[in-house]
This record gives C-alpha cells, sequence and structure tokens, in this order.
C-alpha cells in the first residue's frame, strides 16, 4: 500500500515546521509506523541537527535524484526508532536541484515499503513550497498565535486549496497559556475562526524543545515533555484516534485559581 | 470578564483582541486582493453610478466585506432619501 505523504508548511519562516516534523516522525515510530522524515528545505538543512542524526549524513536527497546514490544508501535509520528514516537536504545546492517531478518520484519509490512520507517544506510560497507540496495527499499548517504568522498561514492555505491538496490541517505551535489568559495572546479558537481550517494539534511553548535539540533528542522521546506530549497526541489523531485537544488552562497562581473559583463558566477567562 | 477578573486587574481591551481584529481586516483584504485604497474607488464609483438614477444618502453609504468561513462578500449599504426616482 502507498504511503500516506504529508507536507509540513506555515509561510513564514522560524514557526516550528522542522521541530514539528521530526516530532511527528518520531510519534509516529513510536507507534509502529515505517517513517521517513524528507528534508525539501534545499541548501538550508536542519532536519538533521534537530533529529541528533547529523553525523551519519553520507548522501542527501540531491545525490538520490541525480543518481549518484540509490535511495536505500541514502535513508538514514535512527537507531534509537527502527521505524524511522531521514532523507537529509543538500546543504550545498540550492531549491532548483530538487523539482515537483523529482520529489512525486521519490515519494512513490519510498512509498512501496513505508506507512509515512513527511516533507519539512521551505519556508515562504515560492519554488521551494511548491516542490515540497508536489507528491503529498495531506498538508499539516504550522503557525504561531502571532498576527504575522496567522497572516502567512491564511496565504499558505489559500495556495494549497488552489493547488488542489486542501483541506490543510493546522498545528498552533508555541502557545503560552499565561499569555493566553492574561489577554496578551491571540487562543487557538481565535486562530481558528480566522483561518477557518480544522485544528490537528496544539503544542504549548515549552523550554524542553530547546534542550531536546540542543541535544539533538526529540521532545516527543521525552515523556515528561508538555510539548513533546502533545506531538504525540498529534500523532495519535493522524492515525485515526479521537485525542482531545489540550486545554493548557490549569491555574498557576493562587489568584487565578481564585478567579476560576468565582467565575461563572468554571474557568478563569 | 467577570468580577473578580476584573477587580484583579484585567484590561478592558486587551492586545489579544486587538490582534485579532487588526488580522480579521488585513486578511480580507489580503483575500479579495482589494486594498482598502481600491475600496474607496469602488464606493465612490457605486455611489456616482447610483445617484443617476436614485437619490441617495452619499454621506451614508456604506461598502464593506462580509466573512463567512473562507467565502468574502462585497456588501454595500446605501441609504436612499426618499426612496425616490430622479426624474
Amino acid at each position: 500500500m502507498a504511503a500516506r505523504v504529508i507536507t509540513v508548511t506555515s509561510g513564514k519562516g522560524g514557526v516550528g515546521k522542522t521541530t514539528t516534523t521530526a516530532n511527528i516522525g518520531v510519534a509516529l515510530a513510536l507507534n509502529g509506523k515505517r517513517v521517513v522524515c524528507l528534508d525539501a528545505d534545499i541548501g538550508l538543512r536542519n532536519l538533521d541537527v534537530v533529529l541528533g542524526l547529523e553525523n551519519r549524513i553520507v548522501y542527501d536527497v540531491v545525490d538520490v535524484i541525480e543518481g549518484r546514490a540509490k535511495l536505500r544508501q541514502a535513508l538514514i535509520k535512527d537507531k534509537r526508532l527502527p521505524d524511522l528514516q531521514l532523507l537529509p537536504a543538500s546543504q550545498k545546492r540550492d531549491k532548483s536541484a530538487v523539482k515537483p517531478e523529482n520529489l512525486v518520484q521519490l515519494c512513490e519509490e519510498i512509498g512501496i515499503d513505508h506507512d509515512f512520507i513527511l516533507i519539512d517544506s521551505a519556508a515562504g510560497i515560492e519554488e521551494g513550497f511548491r516542490t515540497a507540496l508536489a507528491p503529498s495527499n495531506e498538508v499539516i499548517i504550522v503557525t504561531n498565535p502571532e498576527v504575522s504568522a496567522v497572516r502567512d498561514a491564511d496565504r499558505v492555505i489559500g495556495l494549497v486549496e488552489a493547488a488542489g491538496k486542501g483541506p490543510a490541517k493546522l498545528i498552533v505551535n508555541r502557545l503560552k497559556p499565561e499569555l493566553v489568559q492574561r489577554g496578551d495572546m491571540l487562543d487557538t479558537g481565535d486562530v481558528l475562526e480566522i483561518l477557518a481550517i480544522d485544528l490537528l494539534g496544539i503544542v504549548p511553548e515549552d523550554e524542553s524543545i530547546l534542550v531536546s535539540t540542543n541535544r539533538g533528542l526529540p521532545a516527543a522521546l521525552d515523556e515528561k515533555s508538555r510539548a513533546g506530549q502533545s506531538f504525540r497526541n498529534i500523532a495519535r489523531r493522524l492515525l485515526g484516534e479521537d485525542v482531545p485537544f489540550e486545554s493548557f488552562r490549569e491555574a498557576s497562581g493562587l489568584l487565578q485559581r481564585l478567579a476560576r473559583l468565582f467565575s461563572p463558566n468554571g474557568r478563569s477567562a | 470578564m467577570n468580577l473578580l477578573n476584573r477587580l484583579l486587574g484585567s484590561k478592558p481591551s486587551s492586545s489579544r483582541e486587538t490582534a485579532k481584529q487588526r488580522l480579521q481586516f488585513v486578511l480580507v483584504h489580503d483575500r479579495s486582493d482589494i486594498s482598502p485604497g481600491l475600496l474607496e474607488t469602488l464606493k465612490d464609483e457605486i455611489i456616482n453610478v447610483i445617484s443617476k438614477y436614485i437619490e441617495i444618502d452619499r454621506g451614508g453609504v456604506h461598502v464593506t466585506f462580509s466573512q463567512a468561513e473562507r467565502e468574502s462578500r462585497l456588501v454595500a449599504d446605501i441609504p436612499l432619501l426618499n426612496g425616490r426616482r430622479r426624474k
């Protein structure tokens, strides 16, 4: 059976596409799915370091496309998770080295003996984005609850739909529940109302992401990481499980707890 | 917002609400590819065309977008003066 090919994209850079791709890949592999994470951000390779596989790279995606390496020579197996593999981006070439049809063909080949292909797209809406979109049959849009990220996400949603790849699903990344409660950050509900697409997951801002990236151990492997838990929930939703969305509304201080007690709907505004 | 929250010092207009409103405004224009300037021009021309046939309250004309899901709609609210036809 052919693999599910999921492109992870965002429009705006720096919202957490690569972290999301790596962690969903890890979480799916933890569920026993055979996963390939494909770094399509040619020239700005990063998925390798986030996954902690950077010193095992011999060949990259451009080597496979140009025939210098066989696919199985270029795929890097994650020793912690035998079901997870990485196909790294080329660091020395640019976006023009990979055409949409190259990626379509490559994903067909990978799909023969894998369950999921997660494509980490380049930021922006140009060539790199269009190439990453070409082989996908599902699209995940990552955004932050912040005006410029949401605006760019809206643009990308429109482009995904125009390309016949919709409807995309949304991940709201780096949500700060304290700021939302204080009235200084868009809530997930606000973002969904504005963008009018389906939610796949909410990931809280979490220092463990920085620490795990420093170490090259994705947070989804860490039982105690809040963000890691959110990524594991996202993977379960992708597998068809009905996992409730996290609310992150636990009261942190005495005053908030009091406010919650007196609030008519049982939670602080 | 409940009384206790108010006493605890929550601001009446949060930056969250401002962000949401600004985004909704900017996205309406992004999606339709119509700038606020173009909308003004459009409004002036609509006023001129309709004024040829009907007396309208020029100052009371509102041309806006309404938004439902991912569909935008151009809405013109044009008050008539006595609903009279021009001679």
